[in-house]
C-alpha cells in the first residue's frame, strides 16, 4: 500500500476542469507526506485525455479503458475503479467533487470497507498524518477530520479550493490497463444527456446581476429586487429554491446546476452563499452581499457587505441608487 | 410497491450555530430541529407514487428521542409507519457507519425502492444514501429529479451539471437519492395529525441490529471558517449603508 492515486474526470476526452484541481491537491498531499502520484483517467476519450495527463508531473498515468466504460455508469466506474484500487493499492485516492464522483465514489469506498471524505476544502500534516477540512452545515463551519483507517482511503475535492499543477515538459508513462468486468452487474442503463429547452435570457452576458435568495420569503416580495435591478440596469438572477418554487424560471438560476455568470457586479440579497451558489457566481469582478447574518459564508466572496434586513437594506439601495443618477 | 424513505432531522435551516464543549459538535441547547430539505422531498415522492401506484411508505429514521418529531410529520403527511433505530452521539459517526446501521434496518423490510436525501444539511457528506445501496447490493441513481415506473423498474430523471439532465433506468429494488425541490411539498391535514397517533413505530437499537459504532472518518474538531478575504462592512442606518455602497460602487470599484 503506498502513494497517491488520483482519478481524474473527462468525457470524450474532455476535461472536466476541477479534475486538474484534484491533480494538484494529488500532487501536494504527495509533495507533504513525501510519497509518489500516479493519475488515472477512465472512459471514453480515456488514451488521448492520458497523454495529456503525462505532461503534469506524476510518477505514471494508468488509462483505464473497457467497452464497458464508455457510456458512464455509477456501478461501471464504481467496479472498474474498485479493480484498479485492488491492483495499484495506494494509501490515498484523490478524486474531484463532481457530480459524477458524488454519484459512484461512495459506492467504490464502501466496496472497499472505507469511508469517503466528500468535498474536502484543504488539508496540512500533523504528525505525519493528513488533517482534512471540509465544510459542515452548508458552509457555515468547517472540520478537521482524519482517517483512522489504514489505506486505501479516499477523499473528493472541492472545486476552486486547491490550485491547478502547471503542465511540464517531462512525460510520464502511460500504461493501459483493461478491468475486469461482468457487463450483467451494470445495472443502470443510461440515456443521452439532454437540455431544458432554450433559454431566454442569457445571463452569462449581463453586466449586473442582483441574484435574489431564501431571504425574500414570499414571492410578493420580488418586486423589491425588481426595483432593485431596475435601479443597477441589471438582471434578476436568483439562488435554487427561488427558481425549485417556481418565482422565477431556471433560466434565471445561478450556481453549480444553474448558470455560471461572471458580470461586472453582482448583488446577492438574502443568499446564504452554499458551495454550490459560489461556484456559480465568485467569478464576478465585484460582489456586494446583504444578508442579516453577519456570519453567512456568502461574505467570504464579498468585496462590500450590509449585515443587514433586506428588506430596509434593498429599498434604500433603490432609492439611493435613483438619487445618484439623478 | 412497498417503500422505504430515509430521513434525518437536522438543525432548523436559520439556526444560530453555536459550537459546544469539547469542540467537536454543536451545543445543542437551545436548537430547533426539522427535516432535512431533500429528504422532506423524498418522503413527498414516495407519498406520491404511493398514490399513483399502491403499496406502503415506511420511514427509516436513526438519532436520539428527539427525532420522534419528525416522525410524526411524516406520519401525519401519509406515511404508514416508520422505524426508529435509537442511538445517541451519531455525529461522531461517518456515512459509512450510518450506512451499515440504516442497512441492517432497510434490509429486513425487503422493501423494492429505498429513497434518501441527496445531502444532508448538517453533515453534508452526500453520501450514505450510495453506501445504503452498496451495503443492500441494489443499483441506484443521485440527484434524482423524476421518479417514473417503467418495465420492470424504474426510469429517473438525474440533474447533471450546468443545466443538463439525463434519463436512467435501472431495475427495482433501488436506491434513489433525491434533489430538493423535485416537488410540491404538502402540509399535514388536522385528520392526517391525528391519525398519525394510531400509526406503528417500531424501536430498535443499534446494538439490536448487530451495528457498533467504527468510524473511519473521525471529526477531530468544528469551528467558524478563517476569512481570507476582507470584506467590507459598511456601516449605518440603512439610508448610510446605502449610500456609502454606492458611493463604493461609483468610485471604488466603478462598476456604475
Ligand atoms: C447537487 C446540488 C446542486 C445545487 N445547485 C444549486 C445551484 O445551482 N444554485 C443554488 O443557488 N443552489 C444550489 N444548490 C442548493 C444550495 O446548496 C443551497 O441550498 C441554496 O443555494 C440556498 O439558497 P439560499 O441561499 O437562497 O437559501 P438559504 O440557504 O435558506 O439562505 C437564506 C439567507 O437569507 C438570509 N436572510 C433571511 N432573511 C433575511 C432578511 N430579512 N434580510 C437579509 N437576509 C435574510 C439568511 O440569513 C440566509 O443566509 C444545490 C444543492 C445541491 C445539493
Ligand atoms: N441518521 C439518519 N437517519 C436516517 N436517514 C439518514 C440519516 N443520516 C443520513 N440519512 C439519509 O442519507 C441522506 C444523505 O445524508 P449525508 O450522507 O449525511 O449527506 C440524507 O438525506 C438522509 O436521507
Amino acid at each position: 500500500m503506498s502513494g497517491i492515486l488520483v482519478i481524474t474526470e473527462q468525457s470524450g476526452g474532455a476535461w472536466h476542469r476541477v479534475s486538474q484541481e484534484a491533480l494538484g491537491a494529488g500532487l501536494e498531499l504527495g509533495r507533504a507526506l513525501g510519497v509518489a502520484v500516479r493519475a488515472c483517467v477512465y472512459g471514453s476519450g480515456a488514451s488521448v485525455a492520458a497523454a495529456e495527463l503525462a505532461a503534469y508531473p506524476v510518477e505514471q498515468v494508468i488509462a483505464l479503458e473497457s467497452p464497458l466504460l464508455e457510456a458512464y455508469t455509477a456501478d461501471g466506474a464504481a467496479l472498474a475503479l474498485e479493480w484498479l484500487v485492488r491492483e495499484e493499492q495506494p494509501e490515498v485516492v484523490v478524486m474531484p467533487h463532481t457530480y459524477q464522483v458524488r454519484d459512484y465514489a461512495s459506492r467504490l469506498a464502501t466496496r472497499l470497507g472505507r469511508a469517503l471524505l466528500a468535498d474536502a476544502t484543504g488539508f496540512r500534516v500533523e504528525d505525519g498524518a493528513a488533517v482534512f477540512q471540509r465544510q459542515l452545515f452548508q458552509g457555515k463551519l468547517t472540520g478537521d477530520f482524519v482517517f483512522e483507517t489504514p489505506g486505501p482511503n479516499f477523499v473528493s475535492v472541492q472545486a476552486g479550493s486547491f490550485r491547478a499543477p502547471e503542465a511540464g515538459a517531462a512525460a510520464a508513462a502511460v500504461e493501459t490497463r483493461t478491468p475486469e468486468l461482468d457487463a450483467a452487474r451494470i445495472r443502470q442503463t443510461p440515456e443521452a444527456p439532454f437540455r431544458e429547452a432554450d433559454r431566454a435570457v442569457d445571463l452569462t452576458a449581463a453586466e449586473r446581476i442582483v441574484a435574489v435568495g431564501r431571504g425574500i420569503r414570499e414571492e410578493g416580495n420580488l418586486a423589491l429586487a425588481q426595483e432593485l435591478a431596475e435601479a443597477l440596469g441589471a438582471e434578476l438572477g436568483a439562488s435554487r429554491p427561488i427558481c425549485d418554487n417556481g418565482w422565477l424560471p431556471m433560466e434565471r438560476q445561478v450556481g453549480s446546476s444553474g448558470q455560471t455568470v461572471a458580470p461586472k457586479l453582482y448583488v446577492a440579497v438574502g443568499i446564504s452563499g452554499a458551495i454550490q451558489h459560489l461556484v456559480g457566481m465568485k467569478g464576478s469582478g465585484c460582489i456586494v452581499a446583504i444578508n442579516k447574518d453577519a456570519d453567512a459564508p456568502i461574505f467570504e466572496a464579498a468585496d462590500y457587505g450590509i449585515a443587514g434586513d433586506l428588506f430596509d437594506v434593498v429599498p434604500a439601495l433603490t432609492e439611493a441608487l435613483k438619487k445618484a443618477r439623478g | 410497491m412497498k417503500i422505504l424513505v430515509a430521513l434525518k432531522q437536522v438543525p432548523a435551516r436559520d439556526s444560530l450555530l453555536r459550537i459546544g464543549a469539547g469542540g467537536c459538535w454543536l451545543d445543542e441547547a437551545d436548537l430547533s430541529y426539522e427535516i432535512n430539505e431533500p429528504d422532506a422531498y423524498a418522503l413527498e415522492a414516495a407519498l406520491r407514487l404511493k398514490e399513483q401506484q399502491g403499496g406502503e411508505v415506511v420511514v427509516l429514521t436513526a438519532g436520539p428521542e428527539r427525532v420522534s418529531s419528525s416522525i410524526r410529520e411524516a406520519l401525519a403527511k401519509g406515511a404508514d409507519r416508520a422505524i426508529h433505530i435509537e442511538a445517541e452521539g451519531l455525529e461522531g459517526w461517518d456515512a459509512l457507519g450510518l450506512g451499515r446501521l440504516l442497512a441492517a434496518a432497510a434490509a429486513a423490510e425487503k422493501p423494492d425502492l429505498v429513497l434518501t436525501g441527496l445531502q444532508s444539511d448538517d453533515a453534508g457528506s452526500g453520501q450514505t444514501g450510495v453506501a445504503l445501496a452498496e451495503l443492500l447490493d441494489l443499483p441506484h441513481a443521485t440527484i434524482v429529479m423524476a421518479v417514473e415506473a417503467a418495465e420492470g423498474g424504474v426510469r429517473v430523471k438525474r440533474e447533471l451539471e450546468g443545466g443538463w439532465f439525463q434519463h436512467v433506468s435501472m431495475p427495482l429494488p433501488a436506491v434513489l437519492t433525491i434533489q430538493s425541490g423535485i416537488n410540491k411539498l404538502r402540509y399535514a391535514t388536522l385528520m392526517g395529525i391525528k391519525r398519525a397517533k394510531t400509526k406503528e413505530v417500531k424501536r430498535v437499537t443499534a446494538a439490536e441490529l448487530g451495528v457498533a459504532a467504527a468510524p473511519g472518518l473521525r471529526l477531530k474538531r468544528l469551528y467558524q471558517p478563517q476569512r481570507v478575504k476582507q470584506t467590507q462592512f459598511l456601516a449605518g442606518t440603512p439610508a448610510e449603508q446605502a449610500a456609502a455602497l454606492v458611493e463604493k460602487l461609483r468610485f471604488e470599484a466603478r462598476v456604475l
